[in-house]
Order: structure tokens, then sequence, then C-alpha cells
């Protein structure tokens, strides 16, 4: 009798139901906790130990885990001990059983660098008399030295900028030139002109190398002596050091300001050492870059297909098998997209564009290459499904009453698509390309044949004309996720990376999609149905 | 019963003239060779038991009929001597001048303000105190007004049933038709709101051509002028409204009206 209630009353399958959705909040909450706790602490910077050995030696570095060793009940522990030019690795497991004193000195400081990574060791002297430092000791001298140095960096930045500037003029007279001398019969005075024209610029550019070159050389000439922990001395240029800090001495306060000093960094620089430290910009810009402009391709294409297909096509066999075809569009794998995008719009129209209007540069391609165009085309054909599908769920879910109402009122089908039924149905459409957005955002596979690469060598968005170079090559988060956690050398030292990338991923889709989200919600608000 | 035995009462000064129309959905014929005069500024009612052809005869009015596809229409409908059926008629125009009220309201969500002026923005009116003036006189017509005039700008999918009804009332002569389709709009009312838009019908009547659907045989003594009692997709008996339910001629008449029907 109460069995018979139970089972009737639906009760465990209200409980399986329930379960379901437990299991899939707890994974996704697993997976969002591991890369938040991995990557947003990862700025902060954490205490240098200093391990006296039972065999003597010393060991200088930031403990980056701790485990048991296999099957063993020992402790063991990775120090990353950074100086990777001296020690040939910048990580090292050491045991517990083998460390006989474990501090951590008050003087230690990190240094950051353009190359070979961190270097954790003891400031010994600065060697740099052309500055003409006040007789500061310690390390105090080393700030001011740092700053000293300023602004000869900043001379040779902007030496550096003139150049490129002067090496982007010098390629645009050269194809004036190559598309000139292209076609037979060109003016032999405007020619020459332009061949003058070449030869100053060059000119000019020797001469600033030359200049760049020198300042260079003179900057490299001060220097600074640090010690390691086991007393070698180490001559490090000034210009080589990003940064210097005393993480063992420092106060909460002066940790926050590191950390946002790094997440600047982050927001607003370029990567160094292939890609496993510094900033992630042309990255984060060619992600949302992508996404845009794959937006501007699907969501007019898809809404336009999906009203066709609704509102227009006569409903038949034909439409049926168009419908199931654009259905199964969507589990196709992304890859054999990219491999249509590679043969279809690189091979087959950037050829052709090339053919047509850049023969001049030929053989070297200009969109017969990949690039951010074909790679947000291939990514807005993978999408265009999953908005048209949205788009006739979102038409075919409207009371036909409207419908009837409308054109009762001498409206036309097509004033009342515009008028009533595009925005009843926004808020279903919306979603639909909410989807596809981040689906697009996420996706790396086409990408990696249609034009994404590691390093960029400019952003497809500059102040150059005409502003926009849709041929350019670009950085995409997933694809540099790939990249350092898989494709680099040093694993290790990238995985702090590895972790940073995928949350601002993850940060990226969750705010292009809220956006979405918010203006479909204003929209619902606006265009609510009473049942018709 | 040979169907030219159809006592056909001619009216005077009729508005819609209907010959000999004949209506397939696909093989299924739904209106028998019905013809008809509907006599122009009266109400004219359309009874008859569910299913007799009742919304598709009306619909043909304004040939909301042309979004179904596998209609076909043979005969003759006239307004003001134009045969509407006609290829080249222009179907907009058209229902400029015919209006439509539904069984079901269909208030668009957009303001009561929009929905009001819905057919004059679709005309391509834009001048302002020409549409704050039609949306005055149009809810007050339709009896709403007093109700709605705070709210004008909130949407309309705020008001109740029956004032909806009221507002696509309102919605259909806001664009000055001649004749107003009424496809049962009562029938999901309550007897206050049935009453309300009953008087209504009233008060239009003499300024338009009302054609109205009803199952609620005092609503069409009370309102029409005219009935007309529809059987099978045929036009069984038509006349005053008077002379139909006091002394129909057929015996068919006579057992749906006094509900022995069946
Ligand atoms: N779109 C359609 N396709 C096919 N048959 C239809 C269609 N609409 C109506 N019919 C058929 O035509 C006949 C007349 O229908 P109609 O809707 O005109 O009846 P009615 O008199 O309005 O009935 P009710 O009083 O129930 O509204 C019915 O037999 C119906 O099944
Ligand atoms: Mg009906």
């Amino acid at each position: 009798m109460m069995k018979a209630k139970f089972w009737r009353q639906g009760e465990p399958y209200v409980w399986a139901t329930g379960m379901a959705l437990a299991l899939v909040l707890f994974l996704t909450i697993t997976l969002l906790s591991v890369v938040i706790a991995n990557g947003a602490a990862i700025f902060w910077p954490q205490p240098v130990a200093l391990a006296e050995l039972t065999d003597g030696s010393r060991v200088l570095g930031e403990i980056s885990q701790q485990q048991k060793r296999p099957q063993s009940e020992e402790q063991r522990y990775q120090f990353k001990t950074g100086n990777r030019e001296m020690y040939s690795l910048d990580f090292r497991w050491v045991d517990a059983s083998a460390i006989k004193r474990l501090s951590h000195p008050a003087r230690v400081t990190v240094l950051e660098r353009l190359e070979n990574g961190n270097f954790y060791g003891y400031l010994r002297e600065i060697r740099a008399p052309q500055l003409n430092l006040p007789a500061a000791t310690g390390d105090t001298a080393l700030a001011q030295a740092l700053t000293a140095i300023a602004p000869q960096q900043a001379e040779i930045e902007q030496l550096n900028d003139t150049i490129a500037e002067l090496n982007y003029r010098l390629e645009q007279v050269q194809n004036k030139l190559a598309g000139l001398r292209h076609q037979r019969g060109a003016d032999p005075a405007r020619l020459e002109a332009l061949a003058a024209e070449e030869r100053t610029l060059k000119g000019r550019f020797d001469e600033l190398a030359t200049r760049l070159a020198d300042q260079r050389s003179a900057l490299n000439q001060h220097e600074a002596v640090f010690i390691d922990a086991s007393g070698t001395e180490k001559v490090i240029a000034l210009a080589d050091i990003v940064r210097a800090y005393q993480p063992n001495t420092m106060g909460v306060w002066q940790k926050s300001g590191y950390y946002l000093t790094r997440l600047r960094e982050l927001f607003t620089e370029d990567p160094r050492e292939s890609n496993t430290e510094g900033g992630l910009f042309p990255a984060i810009f060619g992600t949302i870059m992508l996404v845009f402009l794959m937006s501007i391709v699907s969501f007019p294409i898809g809404v336009v297909a999906g009203v066709y297909l609704r509102e227009y096509a006569k409903e038949g066999v034909l439409v049926k098998m168009v419908r199931i075809a654009v259905n199964n569009l969507a589990g196709i794998p992304s890859i054999v997209y990219g491999i249509f995008g590679l043969g279809f719009f690189v091979y087959g129209i950037g050829s052709s564009i090339d053919q047509l209007f850049f023969a001049e540069r030929l053989p070297n391609p200009t969109f017969g290459t990949g690039g951010i165009l074909w790679a947000s085309l291939t990514l807005g054909l993978l999408t265009v499904p999953v908005v048209i599908v949205a788009t006739e769920e979102a038409l075919g879910a409207i009371p036909p009453g409207i419908r009837e109402g409308s054109q009762a009122l001498a409206a036309t089908k097509f004033q009342t698509l515009t008028k009533l039924l595009l925005p009843m149905a926004s808020p279903g459409i919306l979603t639909g390309f909410i989807l596809a957005m981040a689906r697009a955002a996420g996706e790396v596979a086409p990408l990696m044949i249609t034009g994404v690469v590691k390093l960029a060598p400019a952003l497809p968005l500059d102040g150059h004309f005409p502003y926009l170079h849709l041929d350019r090559k670009f950085m995409h988060l997933g694809f540099h996720i790939y990249d350092i956690g898989f494709q680099s050398p040093n694993v290790e030292a990238s995985k702090p990376m590895v972790y940073v990338t995928t949350l601002l991923l993850i940060l990226i889709v969750l705010l292009m999609t809220s956006t979405a989200i918010y203006l479909r919600n204003k929209m619902r608000k606006h265009y609510a149905v009473v049942d018709v | 019963m040979p169907l030219s035995h159809i006592p056909i009462m001619p009216v005077d000064n009729p508005q819609v003239e209907v010959e000999k129309l004949d209506l397939y959905y696909g093989n299924a014929q739904a209106l028998k060779s019905v013809s008809f005069g509907i006599p122009k500024a009266n109400v004219t009612a359309l009874i008859g038991p569910s299913g007799c052809g009742k919304s598709t005869f009306i619909r043909c009015i304004n040939r909301m009929n042309d979004l179904i596809d596998t209609i076909r229409i043979e005969g003759v409908i006239k307004i003001d001597g134009e045969n509407i059926l006609n290829p080249t008629m222009d179907v907009i125009e058209l229902r400029r001048r015919v209006g439509m009220v539904f069984q079901k309201w269909n208030p668009f969500p957009k303001t009561i303000y929009e929905n009001v002026i819905y057919g004059l923005r679709i005309a391509g009116v834009k001048d302002r105190t020409m549409l704050d003036e039609t949306v005055e006189k149009s809810l007050k017509r339709a009896a709403l007004w007093e109700e709605v005039k705070d709210r004008l700008h909130q949407s309309a999918m705020g008001l109740s049933g029956g004032q909806m009804q009221r507002l696509c009332i309102a919605r259909a002569i806001a664009v000055n038709p001649e004749i107003i389709l009424m496809d049962e709009p009562c029938s999901a009312l309550d007897p206050r709101s049935t009453a309300r838009i009953e008087d209504l019908i009233r008060e239009l009547r003499g300024d338009y051509t009302i054609i109205i659907v009803t199952h609620n045989m005092q609503q069409a003594a009370r309102i029409s002028d005219y009935t007309a009692y529809m059987y099978l997709g045929e036009l069984i008996e038509y006349g005053p409204t008077k002379k139909i339910f006091t002394k129909p001629v057929k015996q068919e008449t006579e057992d749906y009206i006094t509900g022995r029907f069946g």
C-alpha cells in the first residue's frame, strides 16, 4: 500500500533527476575551481625558501609542489630554482629527509628577466659607472639603477617604433614598385621616382639600425653582479631585468601592488620567452576580434536563412531535407570545417583574390594563406546552423494569431516580419546566437589550419591604412593553451600560464555571453507574449 | 434539397454580394454555392452548428484564406460592385477596407498605444497629432478609453481578456474600415465583457457594415438586423433577424434556433 504510493508519486524519479543535475554541477564546479585555484594565485609573490641539504649543497627557490614519493611515505618538495642557464633545469625535486634546514632569508632577490626565466639569488654589486648612481648600498641600489636606465630604454623603444614605421613605408613603396614593374609600359619617370624613394628610405633605415645597435650595446654595458645559493657569481645586464622584488620581506600591500602590476602586464603586454611569460594582449585581442568577425558573418546569414526556411519556403520534401541537413551540420567535427575553410576560402577564394588584386606580390601570398578573415568565415560556417535552427524555432513559437492579426490590418508579410515577428523572435534567436558564440570562442581545431599562429608579428587592427588587416595571421587564447601547454619545451615553467590563459578564455566567453544574455532578457521583457 | 431552392432574399443597398461561392480545402468542400447580399451599415449575424463553414466564409471577405495553401475558391464576392476574388485585386487595399476581429484576442506584444495605431503605422502615417487623436477616438469607440487612458504606453499584455478583445476592436476601427468582420468575438468572455462588446456593436452600427459569427442565439437576436443560418457549408436561410427568429421558413432553422437541433 505504502510502497505503491511511493512509486506512484514518482519520488525516485525526482531524486534521479536531481542527482543528474547535481552531477553536472559538481563536474562543472570542479573544473572551474581547479582553473581558478591554479590560475588566480599565480601572480601572488610566493616566499623563497633556502634549503640546506645534508650533502652540504644549497637549494634556493619557490616550493611549487609537495607530494609523497611513489611507493614510500616520504615527502618530497619541488623547488622552482630558476637560473635556467646555470642549472640547465629550473625545477628540482628534493626529498624531505635530505633537507637539514629550511629558512626564508630576507635578502633573496627574485629577478624576472627577458630571457631564461626567473633568477633567484643575492645582489653583490652594480657595475654601471656611466649611470653616476648615488652611492646607495644594497638592494635600494638595484631599484635606483633600474630607474636610471629607464630613459635609455624608452629611447630604444622609440627608435624601434620609428624603424617599424619606416619599414612599413618601405614595404609600401616596394609593393608599388613591384606592381608598376608587373604591368608592362609603366611610366619610367614614376618608376625612377619610386626607386629613388626606396633608396632614401633604405639609407635611412640602415642609419637608424646602426644607431639602434649602438644604443643597445651601450645599454648592455650596465650590469649587476648576483650570486646564487651556492655562491656562484652571475653577471646580468640591467636591461635584461624586467622586474626585481624580494618576496620574503614584502607585506600584503606590496604583494597586492605586485599582483596588480602583473595583471596589467597580462592584459596589455606582448608575450615573452616563447609565450610562457609576459602578457596575453595579442591573444585576447585576436580571440575577441575573431568572435566579433564571426558574428558579423554568421548572425545575419543565419537569421535570413532561418526566416526564409520558416516563412517563405514552401513546405515540402526539399525543405524538409534542407532542415535535416542544417540540423546535422552542427554535428560535423570542427576540423572538417577547418579543412573546408582551408580548401575553399584560403586556396580557392584567397588565391583568386591574390591573382586578381595582388599579383605583383606573388609568389608571396596575401589572402592565399591563412588569416583572420578566413578563420572567422570558417567559424561562421560552423556556427551558422545553430543560428538558423534557433531562428526557425523562435519564429515557429510565435502564435499564428499574431500573423493573422497583423495581416488582417493590411500589413504585408514582409511588414509583419519586420515589425512583429523578428522583434518577437529576437530573444530566441539571441539564445541560439549565444550558444553559437560560446562554441566559436572555444573552437581551436579549425583555426589551426586557417590562420592562427603562436606569435603574430602584428595585430589585425592598427593605425596604418586600411586599419583593418583581414589578411593577417592572429593569436588566439585557445590555441595559446594548446601551444604553451603541449608544444612548449619547458612544460613545468609554462604551467602557470596555461592556467591563466584558460581562466582568461573562460572569463572572456562568460563576458561575451553574459552581455548577450543581458540583451536577450531586455528583449524578452519587452516582447513577452501572453498565449494568443 | 436542390441548391436552387435556397430562398435568397434580395436586400436593399447590399454592400457585399456573394454569388455561387464554392470553397474547397484540398478535396473537401467547405462552402457549397453560397449566395446572398449583405446590407450596408447593418449588423448581419452568421449562425450555424460548429464546422458548418462560418469562419471559412467570413475569412473569404477579407481574403484571409489566401494564407492557406491548399484552398481553392470559385464564385464571386463583390464589395461595392467590385469582385474581390479577382486575382488582380489589391489584397492590402481590400484589408484596409475590411477589418477583422478574431475569436481569440490577439493583441501584439507592444504598448496599448502602438497596438491601436498598428494599422496606421503600416499605412505609413507619421503625423503625431493624428496618431494621438486616432488612439483616443478608437479607444473611446471601443469603450476602453476610461480604463486605459493612464497606461497607454504600457504593454497591452497586462490587460484582461475582455479588455484585450476591446483593444482588438479599437485596433480594427482605427484604420476606419467600411466593413468589420467578427468571428465569435465574445465566445471566450464573461457576461459583463460580452455585454460591453454588444453595446459597442450596437454603437458601431450605422457607420460600419458588421458581419458577426456567433453561437449565442440570444446575442444574434439582440444585436443583428439580419441573420443567416448555415449548415454543412450551405446557406439554409437568410432574412431579417426578427423574421428568422419568429417565423423561420425552414424546419432546420427552427430546430437549430430552438435548440432542438441534432
Ligand atoms: N485550414 C483548414 N484546412 C482544412 N480544412 C479546414 C480548414 N479550416 C477549416 N476546415 C474545415 O472546413 C469546415 C468549416 O470550418 P469552419 O472553421 O469554417 O467552421 P465554423 O463554422 O467556423 O465552426 P466553429 O463554429 O466551430 O468555429 C470544417 O469541416 C473544417 O474541418
Ligand atoms: Mg469558426
